[in-house]
């Protein structure tokens, strides 16, 4: 392999790593937060013993998030060199100020909450959480938008053999990065609400402090289902927009070929493995893809034959994770449901089943929401910056593969030791239960 | 206003800030099990810098960050032309963070010291490597026509090794006095006197760092063209000394801040030596990534200095709240309900 494929899959490796931890940080700040915060104000212990056990799980997951983000900025540097010096002057910004802005916040105020309990006032102390929760969401936007532009670069001009800024507010107010940042944010609160509701099951089935778990399990229910109806209503806005600014990505995720007005989609279509056309397609529902595409039946929906074949994405798995995706998020909507049934009527002890079933689950969403980069970066592909630079032109020229070789094994290696650590400290920890 | 030149200004304080700030971090990180006589004692160690330690890496995200947005020629030449060494940085960085995290929910003693042995193993190659890496940037990189004409062995060099045992010098001084007062019991004495012994070597190696400078890299011109930057490495050394006095006399705040302030004012007087030049080329100056050439667009860079100006006093002043409220060692009913010791 060559150092563009090895650095390819280096960012993919790393990038997807960080990405296990960073997602229930998004949320669990959040249900931390407002445990404390019940407490604070109705001074309920159990709400205390609720705060710490999810703020304990909140900090094990914490501290691989912000550690393996670091491999992410230096990377692109390391690695990326051409697209830095190319695209820095507008790209640098946003990364810059989510360092200043955002991550100092969380960084610093993690620190308060971990250590300040005997401190600070109750309130104060469940405020340290809402700023971390915060600022963890605001760390997520910054680095969004930055994806956002290379999604669809706007706010610059070509000056100097670079792109240079000369919009801020058209980078800030990118629709692109703003609908990443409330589909990946709430993706988030999914997998949030998922853990907390898995771990309370988990507990429950074997009746340990029921009271406390079933408390969780509702609030992570509540949360899960929230959060999970608004990623599909901003996954179907996302779905607009790419069809709009990336038509190929949008053709590679549905598999259309042949560009059509009045798009009937095919429910069950299969890509040819050569990677030319559709084996089958059948179950059409007329209308349906352009509804989707444009939210007008009556919309063009442009194929892949019309975009030149060194300008398409890698069709299959675009194709096949942006449909398990979307499989994946109907059922979170249909589970979290049931879940607020269950616990608005206290069905626990009556759906055993149920509540190994959410046990189980935990994994999913983590599975849904790695697929879903998985759309996006891939289906950007064979471009850096879409329509701007390639790929093949971003990667370092004075980086040998013997040094991604080294760079790649290096990090595998760590972060498969560093992964099972964290698990086993999370299983451990979340078996324990709360305090007596 | 010349933005390019503010930048370089911002861009050597906050690369600056990094060092002082996390050098204590690192330096309680490798050298804190030696002040520290048993278990307990090892823990209060480590959970001296649990508040503090995440906030402080933070500069470093913002220096690197800052470096790509001002200057991002230079940060891709950085990163990629130094790709071992910043990937071996970056394992340190990451092994470090984890360490402080998880030693204190490690269920066995054998796991408490594999997490203590991880922690100040990394620590002590990221202050070696940070220092190993700025030691070659002053001293300037083999950069020629086609860029980076060195080699990794060449980054090795007698003059970068001693930049690197300088930095462990000044982090373990700086980390020793941190846990003189940051911790109490016989553990705090302990490292006060280690602090005290470690200042010998300590002042000899940077008045070494300070001769080799002058002779052999071309650190030593803009002093002549710009006599008054002398007060630079004059006040590190005045620094350095000060922090002597106060660690004598019983004042290991003071001599904290004073070797903080030496480390500052080492670390500028580096940057002002090779102003103009971002990565000087010990080449040919003609090949160096410069602020006239490697800078960002006025439009950045006046944005950028707007955002720094608006969030970097918040960020000081909530950092400087963070250390008025932990000013008192954590108790320990504290590191209990923390869970992190």
């Amino acid at each position: 392999m060559d150092t563009l494929a090895l650095s390819r899959l280096q960012f993919a490796v790393t990038a997807m790593f960080h990405f296990l931890f960073v997602p229930l940080t998004l949320g669990l700040g959040w249900l931390t937060a407002w445990f404390e915060t019940r407490y604070a104000f109705t001074g309920d212990e159990g709400y205390l013993k609720m705060a710490r056990f999810w703020g304990k799980l909140f900090l094990i997951n914490f501290a691989l998030g912000v550690v393996t983000g670091i491999t992410l900025e230096f990377q692109i540097g390391m690695n990326w060199a051409e697209y830095s010096r190319y695209v820095g002057d507008i790209f640098g910004a946003p990364l810059a100020i989510e360092a200043t802005v955002a991550f100092f916040m969380e960084s610093v105020f993690i620190g308060v909450w971990i250590f300040g309990w005997d401190r600070l006032s109750k309130k104060a102390h469940a405020g340290a959480m809402w700023i971390v929760a915060f600022a963890t969401n605001m760390s997520a936007l910054w680095i969004l938008l930055a994806n956002g532009w290379m999604q669809r670069p706007v706010g610059y001009v070509l000056r100097n053999g670079r792109a240079e800024m000369v919009d801020f507010w058209a980078l800030v107010t990118n629709p692109y990065g703003w609908l990443e940042f409330f589909h990946t944010v709430f993706a988030g609160w999914v997998i949030a609400g998922f853990f907390v509701m898995g771990v309370s099951a988990w507990h429950l089935l074997r009746r340990n402090q029921e009271d406390l778990f079933k408390k969780s399990f509702g609030a992570g229910a509540v949360f899960a289902l929230a959060s999970s109806l608004l990623v599909a209503g901003v996954g179907d806005l996302s779905g607009v927009n790419t069809a709009r600014n990336q038509p190929a990505k949008f053709a590679a995720m549905e598999s259309v070929w042949e560009t059509r007005t009045a798009a009937p989609m095919a429910l069950l279509t299969v890509p040819r493995l050569s990677g030319e056309g559709n084996a089958v397609e059948a179950i059409k529902i007329p209308y349906l893809l352009s509804l989707l595409a444009f939210h007008d039946p009556h919309a063009e929906v442009k194929g892949l034959n019309d975009v030149a074949p060194q300008d398409r994405p890698p069709v299959l798995p675009v194709f096949l994770s942006f449909r398990a995706m979307v499989g994946l998020g109907m059922l979170f909507i249909l589970l979290s449901g049931l879940g607020v049934i269950v616990w608005r009527k206290d069905l626990f002890a009556r759906y055993p089943l149920f509540l190994k079933i959410m046990f189980f689950a935990i994994p999913l969403p983590y599975v849904a929401i790695q697929l879903g980069w998985l759309v996006t970066e891939l289906g950007r592909q064979p471009w850096a910056v879409y329509g701007l630079m390639r790929t093949a032109d971003a990667v370092s020229k004075t980086v040998t593969p013997g040094q991604v070789w080294l760079s790649l094994g290096g990090f595998v290696l760590f972060y498969t030791a560093l992964g099972a650590v964290d698990v086993w400290l999370l299983a451990k920890y979340a078996r324990k239960g709360m305090e007596a | 206003m010349d933005y390019a030149k503010l930048w370089f200004v911002l861009w050597a304080v906050l690369w600056t800030a990094y060092f002082a700030l996390d050098g204590f971090d690192l330096g309680v990180g490798f050298s804190g099990w030696l002040a520290a006589g048993n278990d307990e004692e090892r823990g209060k160690v480590f959970s001296s810098i649990g508040p503090f330690w995440d906030g402080n890496e933070v500069w470093l995200i913002t220096a690197g960050g800052a470096t790509f947005a001002a200057f991002p020629p230079v940060y891709a030449a950085l990163f990629s032309w130094l790709y071992v060494p910043l990937l071996l940085l970056l394992l340190s960085l990451i092994a470090r963070g984890v360490a402080v995290e998880f030693r204190g929910k490690a269920s066995s003693p054998a796991w408490k010291t594999f997490w203590e042995r991880t922690g100040a193993v990394s620590s002590l190659l990221a202050a070696l490597l940070l220092g190993v890496a700025f030691g070659n940037i002053f001293r300037g990189l083999e950069i020629g026509p086609g860029g980076y004409a060195g080699t990794f062995i060449g980054l090795l060099n007698p003059y970068a090794l001693l930049c690197g045992l300088l930095f462990c010098a000044f982090f373990f001084f700086h980390g020793q006095l941190w846990l003189s007062f940051k911790i109490e019991g016989p553990a705090a004495a302990r490292a006060a006197g280690l602090a005290g012994a470690a200042w010998y070597p300590l002042a000899a190696l940077l008045l070494g760092f300070a001769a080799y400078s002058w002779a052999a890299t071309g650190l030593s011109g803009n002093f002549y063209a710009r006599g008054y930057l002398l007060a630079l490495p004059l006040l590190s050394g005045a620094a350095l000394a000060a922090a002597k006095v106060l660690l004598a006399r019983g004042l290991p705040v003071g001599a904290f801040l004073a070797s903080g302030a030496a480390i500052v004012f080492f670390s500028l007087s580096g940057f002002a030596g090779i102003y103009p030049a971002l990565l000087p080329s010990r080449l040919d100056p003609a090949f160096s990534l410069t602020v006239y050439d490697s800078a960002s667009s006025p439009y950045t860079l006046r944005l950028m200095a707007w955002v720094v100006a608006l969030a970097l006093p918040v960020v000081i002043a909530c950092q400087l709240w963070v250390h008025r409220l932990f000013k008192t060692p954590l108790q320990p009913g504290e590191l209990k309900k923390s869970g992190m010791y």
